[in-house]
């Protein structure tokens, strides 16, 4: 055992007393500086988990406003409005439901809040309720005729165009402008109150069509004609033609 | 032969090797169920202060694309709940608003993230073919490039699959913030640290959904368990052509669209 000791050069020993020191330095102050909760679940501290679900709240959840406003709540569940969350329009109101005498929610009155979902945007998806609102009753505040709890317009709109503004502007500047909607959609009165519930008929056929383009019709001259034998008899013809606008490409 | 199987049957007794064969086979088992008693016990140890544990959920959401009216409202109220800098260029949720053009260029826009509003004014004179809104959040992958890179193990992903910040440890590298594909991670001008989306996770330990998912006033968005039946996440795959943003990466996100156009990146 002695005679391997002293085969071991200086150097080598000196070296590896070193090496023991840097690791006992490095195992002590890992230890140490490791938090106790450091790979306790995972490869992160514990307690930073606890620290991102201590954060406070803003708000509060519509299922809190129910508690005490069941009379709006009710109204707005059975109207257009059920999928809203009260805070939407009131804001984030924690702190009413913490002490509802002195913290009061925000109740938005003027113009400028109801179009943010409700101006008319060529992005918004078919069906969404929207207006125009430099067309629609200027300078009137919106509650003056929509509760905002049952937003059921109250008269019914006389005009296709107060929903269908974009199929109306486009129709306006197309050869189709002097025919009434009602020319090609049956639409029943009921449609302007429930428009989900009675939707207005379409055309189902060439035949229709045919009414005015085919060669046999006893329309006006200046309307062009077509061969309804000849003419893609495969197809309906708004697979090609956009009606609301026939002279698109 | 003779000689050498005599030896044996002197050194060893028959009830001293049945001895030792018995301690050989138990000896692992026992080892075995000391093992899975600790397992047992960490398990069920480690949950937050209102009982709630993290390993008994999976989260993700669920994001229809044809349903969002780009009204902004969640991008309101995320800054709101989270304390995010009322500033743009900050964001934990924003809206990008996608318009696709007759000679295939596309416009992607979302001033003050979908906070100002969207104009109706085009700078192209091609005819729109298809325009519609696109709601963006962190993707909270379950292969998340932003905690592979984090050089001190300040973000992770938790056993509930949200990716979290631990502000006490993040150093403000930003390499994170480079990592991440979808662009939803920013340096809070304040703190100097890595801030993002935590499905409103303070939100989510007391059972009330992230608070975009709460003003959403289309229902675009939906929160809830990936393996639970009952869940309304569930029910939302089930019913929707569901797609994820930048499948090639493999990131394998927990954020679903639905109805997900192929120009969105």
């Amino acid at each position: 055992m002695k005679k391997i000791w002293h085969k071991i050069p200086e150097q080598v020993k000196r070296l590896s007393v070193l090496l023991i020191v840097i690791v006992a330095v490095f195992i002590v102050a890992n230890s140490l500086l490791t938090p106790k909760d450091f790979g306790l679940v995972g490869h992160y501290r514990a307690g930073s988990i606890q620290e991102n679900a201590d954060r406070e709240l803003k708000y509060a959840g519509q299922e809190a406003c129910a508690d005490c406003h069941d009379d709006l709540w009710k109204l707005k569940n059975a109207n257009y409005h059920k999928n809203l969350s009260c805070e939407v329009c009131h804001g984030p109101s924690i702190n009413h439901t913490n002490d509802p005498d002195q913290f009061k929610p925000e109740i938005p009155r003027d113009r400028t809040f109801c179009v943010v979902c409700h101006e008319y945007n060529t992005s918004r998806p078919t069906g969404y309720p929207q207006i125009v609102s430099e067309a629609h009753n200027p300078r009137k505040i919106c509650v003056t005729c929509h509760n905002p709890h049952n937003p059921t317009p109250p008269q019914a709109p006389k005009e296709c165009s107060a929903c269908h503004a974009e199929i109306s502007s486009v129709k306006s500047v197309s050869s189709h402008m002097d025919i009434p909607c009602t020319k090609c959609h049956v639409t029943t009165e009921k449609h302007r109150l429930h428009p989900r519930e009675f939707r207005p008929t379409k055309p189902v056929d060439r035949e229709f069509c045919g009414q005015c383009h085919s060669q046999s019709a006893k329309a006006d001259k200046f309307i062009p004609r077509i061969n309804m034998v000849t003419h893609e008899p495969r197809y309906v013809c708004w697979q090609c033609h956009y009606p609301h606008l026939p002279e698109a490409q | 032969m003779e000689s050498n199987l005599k030896v044996i049957d002197k050194k060893v007794e028959r009830r001293t090797f049945l001895k030792k064969i018995a301690i050989l086979a138990l000896a692992p088992i026992a080892f075995g169920l000391l093992g899975a008693t600790d397992k047992l016990k960490t398990v069920k140890k480690w949950m937050l202060k209102n009982g709630y544990v993290p390993s008994n959920h999976k989260w993700g959401m669920g994001i229809d694309i044809n349903k969002c009216i780009g009204c902004g409202r969640c991008a309101v109220a995320c800054k709101n709940e989270n304390n995010v800098p009322k500033v743009p260029f900050f964001f934990r949720t924003w809206v990008e608003r996608y318009r696709i053009y007759e000679n295939g260029e596309v416009q992607v826009e979302s001033p003050n993230g979908s906070i100002d509003g969207f104009s109706n004014l085009s700078n192209s004179n091609r005819k729109l073919l298809r325009s519609f809104f696109v709601p963006k959040i962190c993707n909270h992958c379950d292969n998340p490039p932003c905690v592979q890179v984090c050089p001190v193990g300040a973000t992770f992903i938790g056993e509930d699959g949200v990716i979290l910040v631990d502000s006490d440890y993040c150093v403000g590298c930003r390499y994170c913030i480079q990592a991440c594909p979808y662009g939803a991670r920013f340096l809070h001008p304040e703190t100097h640290t890595a801030e993002k989306c935590t499905f409103c996770y303070h939100r989510i330990v007391q059972d009330k959904v992230p608070a975009c998912v709460e003003v959403c006033p289309t229902q675009a968005r939906v929160f809830g368990e990936l393996t639970k039946k009952s869940s309304p996440l569930v029910r939302f795959l089930r019913m929707n052509k569901i797609g994820i943003l930048k499948p090639s990466l493999n990131t394998e996100p927990k954020v679903y669209y639905a109805n997900l156009d192929v120009e969105v990146k």
